[in-house]
């Protein structure tokens, strides 16, 4: 995560003195911090320490054990028993699906709120926002007898049009704040120029707002993929199912001794762990700009 | 936000003003609202008509199939005297305290810590790393991090055999198993997933505030913690809101760890409302009762949504001075 810390440059005349500096308690508080972040990172230790361990070792040796080889039949017997790739790929047709679709929802929304002004749109906005709030359980058993009347049960198409839905409720509050105070002087300007509403949106409010609608994706993305209840409530079979409700649905099982079961985890977080590799920056930049707003 | 180039400048020789957009009163245009249709009608569908539905469907009692029988109030009788629930609400509070008090308060002193005193004395780069360290919890999906965890946990896990090794094998435990170490358990690795996210939003919020104010604080002789009640508190506190509601609102409605860690178990002594709704809906076949637990749930969280939403408006009111 690079995130640019300004310093202010001291002014001039003006002894830099800090307390900090002055004694040890910098490298006290360091050390106290260190320990708090080694502290999180312990379970992944273990989850890496026992996930290449051989169930015989892992019988004798334990959980803390250093592994005698480097064993992976953990790691094959469970991307082959649960198809893996196929799950990555409900995952990300899921995830990704529902990021463009609940981006682009989310800017035509924003776009009658935030700019078009309509009437009551404090009151829309409200509703979007309360709407994103509420427990899913809420909504799930009437989801769930529409989708099996309709023949849309255990098919990913249910999942993505609810998840576009509910994280588009989100957008459409955020994009609707941040479209209020888009200057008016660019859709005059556009409008001047005889642009309509469609190419006043394609060509002006769109390329501003592209970094905006860059964090919301991968937000989106990010925040589909990481669901549980409404997948695994809809999708039960394992052509359909996503990557953490096909580890939640073997728990328990036969097959998932404790090696598999960390190895199984591993690969699970695999992907996750990537996206915030790739996406840090952008993360990091979007949080700090919806902060500065 | 920087405006990018390749919007149309206005031509200063253009004919003047050749189609005067039509406009209704104070400026609004009825052909906005074509743009919100599509997602009205999603919204409709997806998220009104199912919230009526469970609303009917909560006074009424019905297994899913054949029609539902009209009970009027019953369901929400019966949950008045029902154990099992009350136990569920009283867990919440605990998951309130896991997942927003002590991670709030915890996250505002790292992230002070981190953004004054390490990112300022040390390294930048050591700060961005430590970061990264408490927030990894938060970009997984949460129900594999209650699998991992419910794997240490367990009596032949890794937290016993570390007990061990480090002398206090005494200590060992069926810590999920327990009734009375079960709910301590799920508190603690929701604390461990949660905290991440303050640490993030803090350090951010941080970095908005003027160093000015630090300095003239210095001169003035205030120490670090004087600086922490009197500058950055007041400084963060919109961020400090939104971190407290939206992590509120995500421990009144957690499922996926109950779920991997305890299935609300044992006894009850971890389940919430939301497991319990589920459990009621999927395994008990009792839709109407589901839905009357649903339906309190979701009266809960929007009052305190608004009651959040109104002490903000209240407290940025009285910052203008109002």
């Amino acid at each position: 995560m690079a995130v640019m810390i300004t310093e202010a440059p001291a002014p001039a005349g003006r002894p830099v003195r800090d307390r900090h500096h002055r004694g040890v308690s910098r490298w006290v508080v360091l050390a106290l911090v260190t320990v708090g972040a080694l502290v999180m990172l312990v379970p992944f230790a273990f989850m890496l320490l026992n996930a290449f361990k051989s169930p015989g070792d892992y019988s004798s040796g334990g959980p803390l054990s250093w592994p005698t080889e480097f064993y992976t039949k953990g790691l094959r017997t469970y991307w082959t028993e649960v198809n893996f790739p196929l799950k990555l790929w409900n995952s990300t047709l899921i995830a990704g699906s529902v990021a463009v679709l609940g981006v682009a929802v989310s800017l035509l929304n924003a776009y009658a709120l935030g700019i078009g002004r309509v009437r009551g749109r404090l009151w829309i906005v409200g509703l979007f926002l309360l709407a994103n709030m509420l427990p899913q359980e809420a909504l799930i058993y009437p989801l769930y007898y529409v989708a099996k009347e309709i023949g849309l049960y255990n098919t990913q198409l249910s999942v993505i049009i609810i998840f576009t839905v509910i994280q588009s409720a989100f957008g459409t509050y955020l994009l609707a704040s941040v479209m209020g105070t888009f200057p008016r002087s660019l859709l005059e300007a556009a409008a001047l120029d005889g642009a309509g509403k469609w190419t006043v949106l394609w060509r002006v409010v769109f390329p501003n707002l592209r970094p905006t609608l860059a964090v919301l994706l991968i937000f989106f993305f990010i925040w589909t993929w990481n669901e549980f209840l409404i997948p695994l409530v809809m999708l039960i079979d394992n052509q359909t199912q996503t990557i953490p409700v096909a580890l939640a649905s073997l728990q328990g099982d036969r097959l998932m001794d404790a090696p598999t079961t960390n190895a199984g985890s591993l690969i699970s977080l695999v992907p996750a762990i990537l996206f915030f590799l790739i996406f840090q920056r952008t993360l990091a930049r979007g949080i700090t700009a919806g902060a500065e707003k | 936000m920087a405006v990018s180039e390749t919007v149309a400048a206005p031509h200063p020789t253009a004919t003047p003003t050749p189609r005067k957009p039509r406009r209704g009163p104070r400026g609004r245009d009825a052909a906005y609202w074509l743009y919100l249709l599509p997602g009205a009608v999603l919204f409709i569908l997806v998220i009104g008509a199912p919230l009526v539905g469970t609303g009917y469907l909560s006074l009424t009692k019905w297994s899913g199939i054949g029609d539902p029988t009209f009970v009027g109030l019953d369901n929400y009788q019966q949950l008045l005297h029902d154990d099992v629930f009350w136990a569920s609400f009283r867990n919440t509070v605990a998951m309130i305290v896991a997942m927003v008090v002590v991670p709030t308060l915890l996250g505002l002193l790292l992230a002070a810590v981190l953004f004054d005193v390490i990112g300022r004395r040390f390294k930048p780069r050591t700060a961005a790393a430590l970061r990264a360290a408490f927030y990894l919890p938060q970009v997984l999906p949460v129900v594999v991090a209650g699998i991992v965890w419910g794997w240490i946990l367990r009596p032949d896990g890794a937290f016993n055999s570390l007990l061990d090794a480090v002398g206090l094998g005494a200590l060992r435990h069926d810590w999920l198993g327990d009734p009375g170490t079960a709910l301590p358990a799920v508190m603690a690795v929701m604390i461990w997933v949660q905290i991440g996210y303050p640490v993030v939003v803090f350090m951010a919020a941080l970095q908005r505030v003027d160093p000015e104010l630090y300095e003239a604080a210095e001169v003035d002789g205030a120490n670090w913690l004087h600086r922490f009640r009197a500058i950055t508190l007041p400084q963060i506190r919109p961020e400090t809101f939104v971190v407290a509601l939206t992590c509120t609102i995500a421990a009144l409605k957690v499922f996926g760890p109950i779920f991997a860690l305890t299935r609300g178990g044992p006894e009850n002594a971890t389940n919430v409302p939301s497991y319990f709704a589920y459990y009621t809906f999927f395994k008990k076949l009792q839709v109407g009762y589901g839905s009357a637990i649903s339906t309190v749930l979701t009266v809960i969280i929007v009052v305190v949504a608004v009651l959040f939403i109104w002490m903000q408006a209240r407290s940025e009111r009285r910052d203008r001075g109002f």
